[in-house]
C-alpha cells in the first residue's frame, strides 16, 4: 500500500477519486437531511452529466492537445438516444436503473459511432481547422435534433425528418416531435447514478492515459515525428481518443436527458460546448481532478448568485478572470510556488529542530 | 513479411565493408536516390547498401543533405527520384511508422524526446508495438494490462541499463543534460526492435569522455544487437575510429565512399571536407 501511495500518478488517481467520493456522500448526506434547497438538489444531476462531459473532453483537448468544439452535440446525440432507447424498453425493462443503465450504453455507443464518423473527415485537420470543423459538426447535429420526429406506437418506432410522415395509431404517442423537444420523458437519473457514471469516467480516462495508449496519445501532442519514428501510427491514436470522449459524452447526455421531463436540442448548442471548454481550461490542461471540480464551482455559481441578478454575470466574469490567473499566468504562479516553497522550507526547518532537540 | 512478399526484389550480390556480412543481403539498399524542394537539389543520385550489422557513417560539411537522406529513408519526405529498399522492400509510400516496422529506427540532429515524460515512458513509447495489449484491456486495465506493463517496465529497464541510463529512468526526460538526452534517443529508438538505427550526429554537444562512452556504446549496440548502424557525425575520430564504411556527401553528391584509410587518403574528400580542418590544424 505504502509502495503504491509513493507513486505519483497512482497518488493522484487515488486522490481524484477520493475527492470525487467524499463529494458525493456529502451531498448525499445533506440532501437527506433536508440540508439542500429545492434549486440545489436539482443542480446535482446536470454537474455530474457536466462532469463527465468536462473529464471527456479534457482527454482529447488536455490529454490530446486536439481543440473540439462540438462536443455537445455528441451530449445530444445521447440524450435523444437515450430517451428514444428509455421509451422503446420501458415495458420490456420493469427496473428502472437496469433500464438507465442500458439507455446510457445505448446514448454513449451512438455518440461513439457519431464520433467515428465524424472523426473520419474531422481528424485530417488540426489545430483551428478541427475546432471550426467540430463547431459546424455540433451546430449541424443540433440541428437534426430540431427537426427530428420520432412517434412509438403498437407497431414500434416510426421515424420521420418531416412532421407529415409520422403516422401514428391509436394509442402512439411522440418521443420526439421537432423543434419542441422530447416531452414526457420518464425521469430515470438519479443522484448515485450520476456518481456512479462520473466513477466510470475517471476509471476509463484516467485508465487510458496510463495505457500504452495513453502514452502514444502524450507521445503525439509532445512530438508527432518522433513518435512516427517508433511506429506508431498517429491518424488511429486521435480517432480512438475522438470515440472514446465522444463515448463519454453520450452517456453523459443520456443522463442529463433523462433529468427532465423535457428537452429541446438548443440545449446542445455551441454555448455549451463552450461552456465545457471554459470549464477544462480553467481546471488545467490535462488534469482530470481539476476539470472536476471547475465544473462543479462553475456549473453552481452563476446558479446561486442568482439573487444577485444583473451583478451575477459580472462576478461570474471576475472569478473566471481570477481562476485563469491562478491556473495560467506564469508571474501569478511563480508568485504561488515561492510561497509554498518558502512554507515548505520553514515547515522542513521546524521539523529538523524538533528531531534536532531530541 | 508475407504482406509484403510481392515487392520483394532480388538483390544484387553488393560490395560490404564487413567480413561478417560477406554473402548476406544487405538490410540497406539505396538506389539513385534524390529529392528537390522546389527549385533546390537537396540530394541526388544518392547510392548506397549497408550490410545486416554493419556501422556506416555519414558525413559531409554542414547544408550538405545528410539529415535529408535520414529524412528520405524514414519516409518523413518521399523522394522525388530513385527507390529505398529496406530488408528488400521497397518504401515507397509507406509512411514513417510503417517504415519504423519494417526495421528503420531512428535519432534526430535537434533532440526530439517527449519532454513531458519520464526516460522510462519514452523508452515504453519505443517499445509500443511491441506491448500486447489490446485497446480495451487498456480501457478497463484488465488483468492482462498489468501483466503486458510488467514485462514493459522490466524490458525498458533493462534498456536502460544498457545505455547506462537506469539511475534517471524516473526522470523527465527534458530535464536531463544533453549528452544523456543523446543516449536516451538511441535507446528509444532501439526499443522499436530495429534492424537498422540511424544516428543523427549522436556526438553533437558531447564533452570528450562523454563522446569516448559513446563510441564503445555504439559497438556495443551493434554487437548485442546484431543490428546495421548507420551514423552522421563531425567528429572525425568517431567516425574513423567505429564507421566500417563512409559516405561523404557535398551539395547533395556523393564525392566518396570507403574504408576509414581510403577515405582519410582521398584528395577530393580532404579538398571538400578534411582539408579545411588540416589547413585549420596547420
Ligand atoms: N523541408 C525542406 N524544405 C526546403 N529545403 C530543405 C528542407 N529540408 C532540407 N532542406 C535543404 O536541404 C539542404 C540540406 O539540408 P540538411 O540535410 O539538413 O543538411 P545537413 O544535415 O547535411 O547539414 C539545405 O540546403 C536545406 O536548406
Ligand atoms: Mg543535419
Amino acid at each position: 500500500m505504502k509502495k503504491l501511495w509513493n507513486n505519483k500518478t497512482t497518488r493522484t488517481n487515488l486522490t481524484t477519486y477520493l475527492v470525487v467520493t467524499v463529494a458525493f456522500v456529502v451531498m448525499q448526506l445533506m440532501s437527506s437531511f433536508g440540508q439542500l434547497g429545492s434549486a440545489m438538489k436539482g443542480y446535482l444531476i446536470p454537474v455530474c452529466a457536466y462532469i463527465v462531459m468536462a473529464v471527456s473532453l479534457n482527454l482529447l483537448v488536455g490529454v490530446c492537445g486536439e481543440l473540439s468544439l462540438g462536443h455537445a452535440g455528441f451530449m445530444g446525440i445521447g440524450a435523444f438516444t437515450g430517451i428514444v432507447i428509455a421509451a422503446l424498453l420501458q415495458d420490456a425493462i420493469p427496473n428502472d436503473t437496469l433500464l438507465l443503465v442500458v439507455a446510457m450504453f445505448a446514448g454513449g455507443i451512438m455518440a461513439g459511432i457519431f464520433g467515428f464518423l465524424i472523426g473520419i473527415p474531422a481528424l485530417r485537420l488540426r489545430g483551428d481547422y478541427l475546432a471550426i470543423v467540430t463547431l459546424a459538426f455540433g451546430e449541424i447535429l443540433k440541428n437534426i435534433f430540431s427537426n427530428l420526429y420520432v412517434g412509438l406506437d403498437s407497431e414500434g418506432l416510426h421515424m420521420a425528418v418531416s412532421t407529415g410522415k409520422v403516422q401514428l395509431l391509436e394509442g402512439g404517442r411522440m418521443i420526439l416531435d421537432g423543434p419542441v423537444g422530447a416531452t414526457g420523458i420518464t425521469k430515470l437519473s438519479t443522484f448515485p447514478m450520476g456518481f456512479v457514471l462520473i466513477l466510470f469516467t475517471l476509471f476509463v480516462v484516467l485508465n487510458l492515459i496510463n495505457s500504452k495508449e495513453g502514452r502514444a496519445i502524450k507521445a503525439v501532442r509532445d512530438n508527432r515525428i518522433a513518435t512516427e519514428s517508433v511506429g506508431i501510427n498517429v491518424t488511429a491514436f486521435r480517432m480512438k481518443a475522438f470515440v472514446v470522449s465522444a463515448f463519454l459524452a453520450g452517456m453523459a447526455g443520456t443522463l442529463f436527458g433523462l433529468n427532465f421531463s423535457s428537452l429541446q436540442a438548443s440545449k446542445f448548442n455551441f454555448n455549451a460546448s463552450i461552456n465545457v471548454l471554459v470549464f477544462v481550461v480553467l481546471g488545467g490542461m490535462g488534469n482530470i481532478l481539476g476539470s472536476v471540480i471547475s465544473t462543479a464551482v462553475l456549473y453552481i455559481l452563476p446558479e446561486a448568485m442568482r439573487g444577485l441578478d444583473d451583478l451575477r454575470m459580472i462576478l461570474y466574469a471576475v472569478v473566471l478572470i481570477i481562476v485563469m490567473l491562478f491556473t495560467w499566468s506564469p508571474s501569478v504562479k511563480n508568485a504561488v510556488q515561492s510561497v509554498t516553497a518558502s512554507v515548505q522550507e520553514k515547515l522542513r526547518k521546524n521539523k529538523k529542530e524538533a528531531v534536532n532537540n531530541e | 513479411m508475407n504482406e509484403y512478399s510481392r515487392k520483394m526484389i532480388k538483390v544484387s550480390s553488393v560490395n560490404l565493408f564487413r567480413e561478417q556480412d560477406a554473402g548476406k543481403p544487405p538490410v540497406l539498399d539505396v538506389r539513385n536516390l534524390g529529392i528537390d524542394f522546389g527549385g533546390l537539389t537537396a540530394v541526388d543520385g544518392f547510392n548506397m547498401t549497408i550490410g545486416p550489422t554493419e556501422i556506416s557513417g555519414l558525413i559531409g560539411p554542414n547544408g550538405a543533405g545528410k539529415t535529408t537522406i535520414f529524412n528520405l529513408l524514414t519516409s518523413v519526405y518521399q523522394p522525388t527520384r530513385g527507390s529505398i529498399l529496406l530488408k528488400g522492400i521497397d518504401t515507397k509510400g509507406m509512411n514513417t511508422a510503417k517504415v519504423n516496422k519494417l526495421g528503420i529506427a531512428r535519432t534526430f540532429q535537434n533532440i526530439r524526446l517527449f519532454n513531458d515524460m519520464t526516460a522510462l515512458d519514452n523508452v515504453k513509447v519505443g517499445m509500443h508495438n511491441e506491448i500486447k495489449c489490446s485497446f480495451l484491456a487498456s480501457l478497463l486495465h484488465l488483468p492482462s494490462y498489468y501483466k503486458s506493463e510488467k514485462k514493459a517496465n522490466e524490458k525498458a529497464m533493462e534498456l536502460l541499463d544498457f545505455m547506462g541510463l537506469a539511475d534517471i529512468a524516473d526522470q523527465k526526460a527534458g530535464s536531463l543534460p544533453y549528452g544523456v538526452q543523446r543516449r536516451l534517443e538511441i535507446c528509444r529508438a532501439l526499443a522499436s526492435n530495429p534492424a537498422i538505427i540511424l544516428l543523427d550526429e549522436p556526438a553533437a554537444g558531447m564533452n570528450p569522455s562523454e563522446t569516448a562512452e559513446l563510441m564503445h556504446q555504439i559497438r556495443r549496440i551493434r554487437d548485442t544487437f546484431q543490428i546495421a548502424i548507420f551514423l552522421i557525425e563531425h567528429d572525425m575520430n568517431l567516425v574513423m575510429n567505429v564507421c566500417e564504411g563512409i559516405v561523404v556527401v557535398n551539395y547533395g553528391k556523393i564525392i566518396a565512399k570507403g574504408t576509414p584509410e581510403e577515405i582519410k587518403n582521398n584528395p577530393a574528400v580532404i579538398e571538400a571536407y578534411l582539408g579545411k580542418k588540416k589547413e585549420a590544424d596547420a
